[in-house]
């Protein structure tokens, strides 16, 4: 089992026909996802190294049955192909676009809420997500994976998510799917989504979440360990010793005042009875304690 | 990107919103002319992005020419707080019956956006949050649906402003809003938002913040741009692509991503040390990217090692090591390298950083030996 992703998920790619849509879409399938599709208006009829490209995603979902978009196109035209996704019927939308604009970015959660509650955005700005041996969608190294469980990952960070599969993978601690929702401001998919969606797993038995300065999710995910997780937790959260006002690289890393800060973070997922790292790698120790006890 | 008043001010017009006929000037000469052409009395105001410039002697009201020519004296090269006052914006003074309050921001948490008005205004807002928080009205709205004339006036009602600022408020509130929206802020606030003797609402100061990732949609922003106030390091590596933070310690930092970049700040300073920046390379590690971002990093006489902190993702790790091996030897460095290469294919890279270990490149396997080998090094070379 796993959550979100599976070797059922049928994958269509918006922007399969751009350079990084194709290498990212071929280097997916390689992995033995099943891409089964690429839209690009005006391409449709084409295919990339025998994936078929359609003109919509309508088009593509109707002669492929595809159940899953992997976006990756330009910020501009980014909040469109999601939408375009949603309105296909797609569950499911990865959308690992960089540099979207804040206002385009609440608008296109709010209008997902309201028009097309069936699906499940994940990003924008995120690295994608891996069900180790079944699907990868994104650009998750996969050498750093490894299938079986029991452990599942969430985290806000790309490199640090990579980071957590390595130690665990080197450890031959398995990985059920990890997912990664990005550092922007306005997330389509939250960390409770995600522990919700691995409490649930009856193959995940623990959880790594690694979060960021910035916002108060990771303060929200502690209340909602707190009263709804029976599964162990170890947390790590980065930027312990980021400076007030600057923003760290993502555009949701950002100390303002005296929220967001990381201590803030690491005191609310303690009292939440989540074990809290200092660094990725002591994290990735506290994860083989949780596991051999387990 | 922070906007300096008159920035603010002038983009707030660009929306309907009314703001005091103003000019800015660099010299006393072109604030004497700015102030002939507002009129007296005319205020002579500070542009620094710093809060508190009121109270060290950065704002003053002048009542003729002599006046603004002493004031704009005095202010210009002002010192406040650090920065240093390089241009005053000259207005015309108003006369003020009362100071309100007004903003438009995102709430993350509510992913919404929130309006926020106060009839206690021309004070710290924050202040406000925590002595009085009823005395702030509040609204989330929501961005695909917009802020209505009639939810407008209901919070102008809500925040208890003066029946005379209602319309003026509430009309204000909804220029605000647009400029909120189609002008990409991530900020819109004014503070103190008056009404004055003759019973007109308008926006005595603005604070906007502009969010960058919408500058492809604003070519107009390019002026604003030119104007920001930005450490020299920062500046180069803005001009190459890279992001960079200054900070105050003496261990230079190159990351691939940026929460690897915000953890290995952590990790140095849980061994004892202190960054002296926050470096993000982004995705791979091409000699290019890592030829420029040591550039940056040694540029500051501060920096006595560097640590280098990647993870070979997709980029795999053979590629990472020649990159870095390249880029090394395209540039002069002074500091030190430690380096810990981890990820896909770590080995082979890590064997091709073993040909090239000396003094001045030394390799360590995990994060936190290679931030106490860096730290160990920069404390030597103090």
């Amino acid at each position: 089992m796993s959550i979100f992703v599976s070797k059922d998920t049928k994958v269509v790619v918006q922007g399969l026909t751009g350079s990084q849509g194709k290498f990212y879409g071929l280097r997916n399938r390689d992995y033995g996802t099943q891409v089964v599709a690429g839209v690009r208006q005006g391409k449709g009829g084409t295919d990339v190294e025998g994936i078929p490209v359609f003109d919509t995603v309508e088009d593509a979902v109707k002669a492929t049955g595809a159940n899953a978009s992997f976006v990756i196109v330009p910020a501009p035209a980014a909040a469109a192909a999601v939408i375009e996704a949603a309105a296909a019927g797609i569950p499911f939308v990865v959308c690992v676009t960089e540099g979207m604009p804040a206002q385009d970015e609440a608008r296109l959660f709010n209008q997902l809420l309201r028009d097309h509650p069936g699906t499940q955005m994940l990003g924008p700005n995120c690295p994608g997500i891996i069900t180790p041996g079944e699907c990868n969608i994104g650009f998750t190294p996969t050498e750093s994976a490894l299938p079986g469980g029991p452990v599942g990952i969430v985290s806000r960070s790309g490199t640090l998510t990579y980071q957590a599969l390595h130690e665990l993978t080197a450890m031959g601690i398995g990985q059920t799917t990890c997912v990664g929702i990005g550092g922007d401001p306005v997330p389509g998919t939250s960390f409770i989504d995600c522990l919700s969606a691995f409490e649930t797993d009856p193959e995940t038995k623990a959880v790594m979440m690694i979060g960021e300065i910035g916002g108060s999710d990771e303060e929200k995910a502690a209340e909602f360990i707190a009263k709804e997780m029976s599964k162990p937790v170890v947390g790590y959260i980065a930027g312990q010793t980021a400076p007030p006002g600057r923003k760290m690289g993502h555009a949701g890393a950002i100390v303002s005042g005296s929220s967001g800060t990381a201590k803030a973070k690491m005191d609310a997922l303690t009292a939440a009875g989540a074990r809290v790292a200092l660094n990725p790698t002591e994290a990735a120790e506290l994860m083989a304690e949780v596991v051999a006890s387990l | 990107m922070d906007l300096f008043e008159y920035q603010g001010k002038q983009y707030f017009a660009k929306f309907g919103i009314p703001v005091s006929d103003g000019r800015p000037a660099d010299t006393v000469d072109e604030a004497v002319a700015a102030a002939e052409a507002v009129g007296y009395p005319a205020v002579v105001k500070a542009q620094v992005q710093v809060g508190g410039r009121g109270k060290a002697g950065g704002i003053k009201l002048a009542a003729n020419v002599e006046e603004v020519r002493t004031h704009a004296t005095a202010i210009l090269g002002m010192d406040i707080k650090g920065h240093m006052v390089k241009r005053v914006w000259i207005e015309k003074a108003t006369d003020i019956a009362e100071e309100y309050y007004a903003s438009f921001t995102l709430d993350r948490a509510a992913k919404k956006h929130l309006a926020m008005v106060s009839a206690k205004g021309g004070v710290d807002i924050e202040a406000v949050a925590e002595e009085d928080p009823t005395a702030i009205a509040k609204l989330h709205i929501d961005p695909v649906v917009g802020l209505s004339a009639d939810q407008a006036r209901q919070l102008v009602d809500e925040a208890g402003l003066n029946p005379k600022a209602r319309d003026g408020a509430a009309d204000l509130l909804i220029q605000l809003y647009r400029c909120f929206t189609e002008g990409d802020c991530d900020l819109a606030e004014v503070n103190p938002l008056v009404l004055t003797t003759d019973d007109k609402v308008h926006a005595l100061d603005a604070k906007v913040t502009l969010d960058d990732n919408a500058a492809f949609r604003h070519p107009e922003w390019d002026e604003y741009r030119s104007m920001q106030v930005m450490d020299d390091r920062e500046r180069m590596a803005k001009e190459r692509g890279l992001q960079y933070i200054g900070l105050d310690g003496s261990v230079g930092i190159l990351a691939n991503g940026a929460g690897l970049a915000m953890s290995t700040l952590d990790v140095v300073n849980q061994v004892g040390g202190e960054a002296a920046n926050f470096l993000d390379i982004g995705g791979g590690a091409n000699a290019d990217v890592v030829a420029s971002a040591l550039e940056v990093i040694d540029s500051d006489p501060r920096v006595k090692s560097i640590f280098i902190n990647i993870f070979g993702g997709v980029t795999r790790g053979e590629q990472v090591a020649q990159g870095i091996v390249e880029g090394m030897a395209r540039v002069n460095i002074e500091a030190p390298i430690v380096i810990r290469l981890d990820g896909t294919n770590a080995e082979q890279g890590r064997a091709i950083l073993a040909e090239h270990e000396s003094d001045a490149l030394i390799s360590r396997p995990t994060m936190i030996e290679a931030a106490k080998k860096a730290v160990e090094l920069a404390k030597a070379r103090a």
